[in-house]
């Protein structure tokens, strides 16, 4: 298979780029502990982007693992999950803030720190969201790769430590045009009180067609006719 | 029910400064003053009551659906919960609530996910997110459909499990019992009541509900 690009994101670090449909984007977490928080959005209609609810609804399911797709506003399919190491990734939790960044881990400036200042996700989202002629009303619930937020009856939310293992790996198939945005920030509700400083890897591959034999697209019924919404729509362009 | 802190309110129906019936279908965009409550009683029963709300000193800071229930550290929704927006800002308060379950991770329902969830051919059935659009269609406010992040669905019981399942399950509202929130902020609310025929959410019969504010 034919490596398009690859990229390490250092700990704290933020990306965002337009990738087509159709390639596999390959994720490795090189230490422990590791939370890649990452939004998507439809590069032909950025108000068309990644949403928490209709993808859990539909799959009836509070955590995300091979298999599972990734679902817009509009009911169709962005991205899917065909290969996972781990069993579970989270998006009821979303990303860090500059508060919740300087309350947890001490706080840090640029001035101070230099380029070692801890980074938050509100942050790193902003900034990219701007970059692509968006803004902090455009913020939704992200999904954090590696991480797991389990919920007890009582609704309490957990973070589950040392669920991720340096050498995890979970790899997504672009389903639409996208801009996609990635911040390698904390996960909110990991306990640890040293700011996590965990690279991850990302390489970007060239997928195989999707047909109808295809994991994702049976994983469920609801799958199945998100494809058909996401087939129509690029019929429809003639892309 | 776990974690339900049971509180009736003190207010007097006869006092409040805005009383009207939203019949299932319906959109309502109302602002709230600090300090106003707002009551959404739920009239026959088991209607979820989507709803979601601006920061009208910055509308760009929507309701932030998981901000909410990461800094409380609880998905469900009760008296004494902080409702925030996205950056984090308290917006408003529960302060009275009488059935202990309120939806956090649901959403809204939409012709697109009702393709999604049930079959093509239900893209007609009138739906949560239409009703929100046709209300910023006819608003001033410059809230658009890029501002429609992840809501609140008032009196509806979507369990999670531990292992990782969500469902949707028959509510545990009942008549005349309702759910009360103070404005810490000046802020807009945006409603529809739940038109959804597909799943247990509304009982398959949705309903009207009642909407009180107080000074």
């Amino acid at each position: 298979m034919q490596k398009i690009w690859t990229k390490e994101f250092k700990p704290g670090e933020k990306w965002s780029g337009l990738i087509g449909k159709g390639k596999y984007i390959h994720f490795k977490a090189l230490g422990d502990n590791a939370n890649l928080s990452v939004l998507m959005y439809n590069m032909r209609d950025t108000s068309e982007r990644y949403n928490m609810p209709d993808t859990l609804k539909a799959q009836y399911t509070s955590h995300l693992t091979r298999g599972n797709v990734l679902m817009s506003d509009n009911g169709r399919v962005l991205a899917s999950i065909v290969e996972d190491s781990l069993g579970w990734h989270d998006s009821i939790s979303g990303y860090t803030t500059r508060l919740l960044t300087d309350e947890k881990y001490g706080k840090t400036t640029y001035q101070e720190q230099g380029n070692d200042y801890y980074r938050c996700g509100e942050e790193n989202f902003k900034v990219e969201l701007v970059r692509n002629n968006m803004g902090k009303r455009d913020l939704v619930p992200c999904v954090n790769l590696f991480s797991k937020v389990y919920v007890e009856e009582d609704g309490s939310m957990h973070y589950e430590k040392d669920h991720c293992k340096a050498g995890a790996t979970v790899t997504l198939r672009t389903e639409m045009d996208m801009i996609f945005i990635v911040s390698n920030t904390p996960n909110p509700l990991d306990p640890s009180k040293e700011y996590p400083s965990v690279p991850v890897t990302m390489e970007v591959y060239d997928a195989p067609p999707v047909d109808l034999t295809d994991e994702c697209v049976n994983y469920r019924s609801e799958n199945y006719r998100a494809f058909e919404n996401t087939w129509d729509y690029y019929n429809l362009l003639g892309v | 029910m776990y974690g339900f802190v049971e509180k009736e309110s003190d207010l007097r129906i006869e006092d409040a400064v805005y009383d009207e019936v939203l019949d299932a279908g319906l959109g309502w965009m109302h602002e709230l003053k600090p300090g106003q409550s707002f009551r959404i009683l739920d009239m026959e029963g088991n209607q979820a009551v989507d709803t979601t709300f601006y920061d009208m000193t910055n509308p760009e800071d929507h309701y932030g659906a998981v901000q909410t229930v990461t800094m409380q550290g609880n998905i469900y929704l009760t008296t004494g919960s902080i409702l925030r927006a996205e950056s984090g800002k308290p917006l408003l308060e529960i302060t009275a609530d009488k059935t202990g379950r309120h939806d956090t991770l649901g959403g809204a329902c939409s012709s697109q996910s009702n393709t999604v969830r049930y079959a093509r051919e239900k893209r007609y059935m009138h739906n949560c997110r239409d009703s929100f659009m046709l209300q910023l269609a006819d608003s001033d406010v410059d809230i658009r459909k890029r501002d429609l992040a992840p809501n609140i669905n008032f009196f509806m019981n979507v369990p999670v499990t531990k292992e990782g399942g969500l469902k949707f399950d028959d509510g545990v509202s009942a008549p005349g019992k309702y759910v009360e929130m103070k404005a810490l902020e000046h802020v807009m609310v945006l409603i529809s009541n739940c038109p959804q025929l597909n799943n247990p959410c509304n009982a398959y019969h949705p309903t009207p509900v009642r909407l009180l504010i107080w000074d």
